[in-house]
């Protein structure tokens, strides 16, 4: 059958390190910069491309962009005013570092949460995978030319906001998970409101699947195309979605349940080819069983009770000596928070473990060589990486 | 690798050209969720300006600022906001003492005005201001604590019949409890007659420092421990945390400072004068609070300083006035030894007027400082107040202090509201009960119980130590034996039913139900209904040389009388209480050091 892979042989050898023989002198290389303005990049960084006609022989990463110094920042704040700063260190899914933040000092403090807290916590998580997916599954429809699902579920996003507005009072970052609890309940009626959202993610869903999943294009240009050896998987710290897209069902939730995690009935969805097209695949059949989590949770949630504990005077709050690492599954992986605390006011030490940080860097670096440019991009959003976490 | 299915299934999604678009046509005008995080109100009726908010906001987006017309009692500030620097989190709300400070859920606003994005919500009119909607705290505060713990106090079973101390003071933990309570705002240091550094003692109990606490304390206020006791705390009726909250309880946690440190860490720590003796001599007359406070300071600046005290032991009113079951001897020597420890001469024993003549004083030392006190009690003039078994009580107080023999019958009298009131009925209870096993004593005070003089825990402790309080009851007569053995002497108090005190002009003009008349049966009707000082010290010349001031010694605002050699100060000039004699303690101190000091300068 007719093929759109290029015929190599024109290409310049490989070496007996197994790497192209890359001498820019020759005028066979060309330099050519992806980002950090550019439609096919997940937030602001950048990828130096070498490349050879139109295959990329070596991808460089650039972040930095978006540096703030967040966990420097959080050292010189008291252990409240740390809690307006961290939603800020992800974009597209805040909400895992106010609950890590919350849940490590409540844990080197000896706070009890509420058990409504609790629930409200989960609801806000899912909540916030729902919207991370919805971006995923649209940049990867984006990169590939199928801008149309981008805009679909862009929208249906912008429900999901909504939804977060009224429950949180905000959309983007919502500050709404304090230590102690979380800063309300749900608003009168808030239950049909959110039926009505997941019911139309699931027709927009239903679309999609017929545009994207279902697309002779799409199969063509995401299977056998950004493979990762599951083998690689330990040593490059693959997590979350791209370790269950080769065949590895880790999932956080399931592993060590935190929250109400234990009394929720889910099945975590894996694939095995490991590919740009597991990746998808397995986002997508994980914003189904979101959308059904987000049913339960409401259905099962306690419909009374306190949402929020008192807690010590904030403005000179201390907390003893210890140090905990809090986890939980985010839309991307593990994602974790490092506390380590001296007795004083102030965090001592808080670590972000995104995982950004390994995915967008390290493993992109070792994926891009031998790929098309065209690819690069689909390659970049199905690893489902938000700069913002690299650089705390 | 395809299917024909692949193929044809995204040409579904042509479906959607028919279908309505989902964008908004006016996104700018639409209205924000009832809960949304936008643009702050402030209700400046009810924002003390204590700043809370800007002391959480890590963006340092909150600013306070003077406003033009703050409250009594406020910090004269309020919240400006720079919106180039807030992130909407809403701390600056949930930790709201007051609960003024709200977002309304207004989220567009549009100006090309860069500067009017800061600006102070309450004060400067915005279109928002009214928006019911928006974010407020949910609740009662979650962020500070809404109560004290409980102070241990003796059962009033077991206080009645002894003068020992009530209250037992604050554990470590109570202590700590406590001033984690504290927001610093510092608005108890503006209103406490000596600014007393109150939010940074008490961070130095929230780090179990005491000797840095003793110190901030003595900084201000030689005598901590009396008034870790009985200061009438005025610093508590602005505290930030009585908004949906008991204010913080700063005259007990001053208490434990002074509790936790021993009486010779406390000399240690403050120590004695670090410079050299300057040869000028100030004696003071009266060892009350404003005179020691005084000589205190005088001596810290190596001035020679005696004082001169009529009775038997120095403390003035804190001894003789004050019951020991609020303040126990012991605390007040221990505050007196560390005034002592700074040189300071205390001449006990020796009045004025009698033994030295003020003229002698005068003619001794570079300076010479009156605080004299109120010690002659005031009398109702009513028919009968002359007739034996009317007492005064402050005199009374003063002679169950010296050990002296006072009658003690079994039914008594008290005429007052205010805190001497409650001191000598609770006094005379002691011993009633000590002599027969009960206790007889009814307090009839002219105003009702609203609008009552005395602490609300003075009168609730005498309540339940037995003591009858009738409040509206104005004395009209103290009735007498008219025959007998015991004829002339008092047998009763009539009262009549009190219906206003003031007239419209708001002068003193008592109205009085006459049909409802009460007679108190008592042997003994005591007058505590006010005090004022005994100024035959002065004699006659001095006297008539001063200038005075409706009876009382008129002085300038740094406590100098019109003599240029005499200050005056403390409960005789200004009263009321022990904190702002020491106030005027202070006042006085750098009044007659300044002139020592000009003195000095002209000698070279």
């Amino acid at each position: 059958m007719f093929s759109f892979q290029p015929d190599r042989s024109q290409y310049p050898d490989i070496g007996p390190d197994g790497k192209f023989e890359i001498d820019l002198e020759t005028g066979k290389f060309l330099k050519l910069w992806q980002g950090p303005n550019h439609p096919g990049i997940t937030g602001n960084m950048s990828v130096e491309l070498t490349v050879n006609g139109d295959e990329v022989v070596e991808g460089k990463t650039h972040v930095g962009y978006l540096h703030r110094g967040f966990e420097k920042l959080m050292e010189r704040r008291t252990f409240i005013q740390v809690f307006p700063i961290v939603c800020r260190v992800c974009v597209p899914e805040p909400d895992f570092n106010e609950y890590c933040y919350a849940a490590a000092v409540e844990e080197l403090a000896g706070i009890e949460t509420p058990e409504k807290a609790k629930w409200i916590r989960a609801l806000i998580l899912e909540m916030g995978r729902f919207n991370s997916y919805m971006m995923s599954i649209g940049g990867i429809g984006g990169a590939l030319g199928n801008g149309i699902v981008g805009q679909w579920l862009t929208y249906v996003r912008d429900l999901m906001l909504d939804r977060f507005e009224e429950l949180t009072g905000a959309r983007i970052y919502h500050m709404f998970i304090l230590p102690g609890g979380v800063r309300a309940g749900l608003p009168e009626g808030f239950e049909g409101r959110m039926e009505e959202v997941l019911a139309t993610a699931e027709r927009y869903l239903d679309d999609t699947e017929k545009l994207l999943f279902t697309n002779a294009v799409f199969k063509k240009r995401t299977k056998g195309v950004g493979y990762i050896d599951p083998a690689l998987f330990e040593s490059y710290g693959v997590t979350g979605p791209n370790a269950r897209a080769g065949g590895v069902a880790k999932d956080v939730r399931k592993d060590s349940p935190y929250l109400v995690y234990d009394q929720l009935d889910f099945d975590v969805p894996v694939e095995h080819d490991s590919d740009i097209w597991a990746r998808a695949t397995v986002r997508y059949r994980d914003l189904r069983v979101t959308i059904d989590l987000l049913r339960q949770i409401l259905a099962k949630m306690p419909k009374t009770g306190e949402v929020m504990t008192s807690l010590p005077n904030v403005l000179h709050w201390k907390i003893p000596r210890g140090e905990t690492y809090i986890k939980g599954e985010s839309s991307r992986g593990e994602y974790g928070y490092y506390l380590v605390t001296d007795g004083s006011g102030y965090p001592r030490r808080v670590n972000v473990r995104g995982p950004s940080y390994t995915h967008a860097m390290a493993l992109l670096e070792h994926l891009i060589p031998g790929t098309n440019i065209a690819d690069v991009a689909a390659l970049m959003v199905s690893l489902h990486t938000y700069p913002p976490e690299i650089e705390r | 690798m395809g299917s024909l299915r692949d193929v044809l299934s995204p040409f579904t999604a042509w479906k959607h050209v028919i279908e309505t678009p989902v964008t908004l046509k006016n996104p700018i005008g639409r209205e924000a969720a009832d809960r949304y995080r936008g643009f702050h109100q402030n209700d400046t009726e009810k924002c003390i300006g204590c700043g809370s908010c800007e002391t959480i906001c890590q963006n340092a987006a909150i600013d306070m600022v003077p406003v033009d017309d703050p409250k009594e009692g406020d910090s004269g500030l309020r919240p400006q906001i720079d919106y180039g620097r807030c992130c909407w989190c809403a701390l600056c709300v949930d930790v709201c003492m007051t609960g003024s400070l709200t977002m309304s859920n207004e989220y567009t606003w549009v100006d090309t005005d860069p500067d009017a994005f800061r600006f102070i919500p309450g004060v400067d009119e915005k279109p928002w201001d009214a928006i019911a909607k928006g974010y407020q705290r949910p609740g009662e505060r979650m962020l500070s604590g809404l109560t004290r713990p409980e102070m241990m106090e003796m059962e009033p079973e077991a206080r009645i019949d002894n003068f020992d101390e009530i209250v037992a003071g604050y554990s470590r933990e109570q202590a700590v409890l406590e001033a984690d309570r504290c927001v610093e705002c510092g608005l108890c240091v503006a209103t406490c007659p000596v600014h007393m550094d109150i939010p940074d003692y008490i961070a130095a109990i929230r780090e179990g420092d005491y000797d840095l606490g003793t110190q901030i304390l003595y900084e201000t206020n030689p005598f901590s421990e009396v008034c870790g006791r009985v200061c009438t705390h005025k610093c508590e009726t602005v505290c930030a945390a009585q908004y949906e909250g008991e204010p913080i309880a700063i005259r007990w946690l001053k208490r434990h400072i002074i509790d936790n440190v021993s009486e010779e860490r406390r000399l240690e720590i403050v120590g004695t004068p670090q410079v050299l003796p300057t040869g000028r001599k100030v004696a003071i007359v009266g060892a009350g609070p404003a005179g020691l406070t005084t000589a205190y300071d005088l001596a810290r600046q190596g001035h020679a300083v005696t004082v001169y005290e009529a009775q038997d032991h120095a403390g003035g009113m804190m001894r003789y006035g004050i019951p020991e079951y609020r303040l126990p001897y012991d605390a007040l020597d221990r505050d007196i030894a560390v005034i002592r420890a700074q040189g300071v001469e205390i001449k006990t024993g020796v009045r004025i007027g009698s033994d030295i003549t003020l003229a002698q004083l005068k003619a001794d030392n570079d300076a010479v400082v009156l605080g004299i006190g109120l010690h002659m009690g005031r009398s109702t003039r009513v028919p009968g107040s002359d007739a034996p078994g009317v007492e005064a009580a402050i005199d009374l107080l003063r002679r169950i202090t010296a050990g002296e023999e006072v009658p003690v019958p079994k039914k008594v009298a008290v005429i007052g509201g205010g805190n001497v009131a409650m001191d000598i009925a609770r006094s005379m209870a002691r011993l009633q009960k000590q002599k027969y096993g009960a206790v007889g004593v009814t307090v009839t005070a002219l105003e009702d119980f609203a609008h009552f003089l005395a602490d609300k825990e003075e009168v609730t402790e005498s309540i339940e130590e037995g003591i009858e309080i009738l409040d509206a009851r104005g004395p009209q007569e103290m009735v007498t034996f008219k025959s007998g053995k015991r004829k002339g002497e008092v047998k009763g108090l009539r009262t009549w039913k009190v219906i206003s005190i003031f007239d419209d002009q708001g002068r003193f003009a008592p109205q009085y139900d006459e049909a409802d008349e009460i007679v108190h049966e008592a042997e003994m009707v005591v007058e505590a209904i006010g005090q004022m000082a005994d100024v035959s010290l002065l004699g006659d010349e001095l006297t008539e040389a001063l200038q005075w001031n409706r009876g009382r010694i008129a002085v300038d605002a740094d406590g100098h009388t019109s003599e240029p050699w005499l200050w005056a100060g403390g409960d005789s000039v200004h009263g009321p209480d022990v904190i702002h004699a020491v106030a005027d303690g202070h006042k006085l101190a750098a009044s007659v050091s300044a002139m020592l000091a000009a003195k000095a300068e002209v000698a070279k």
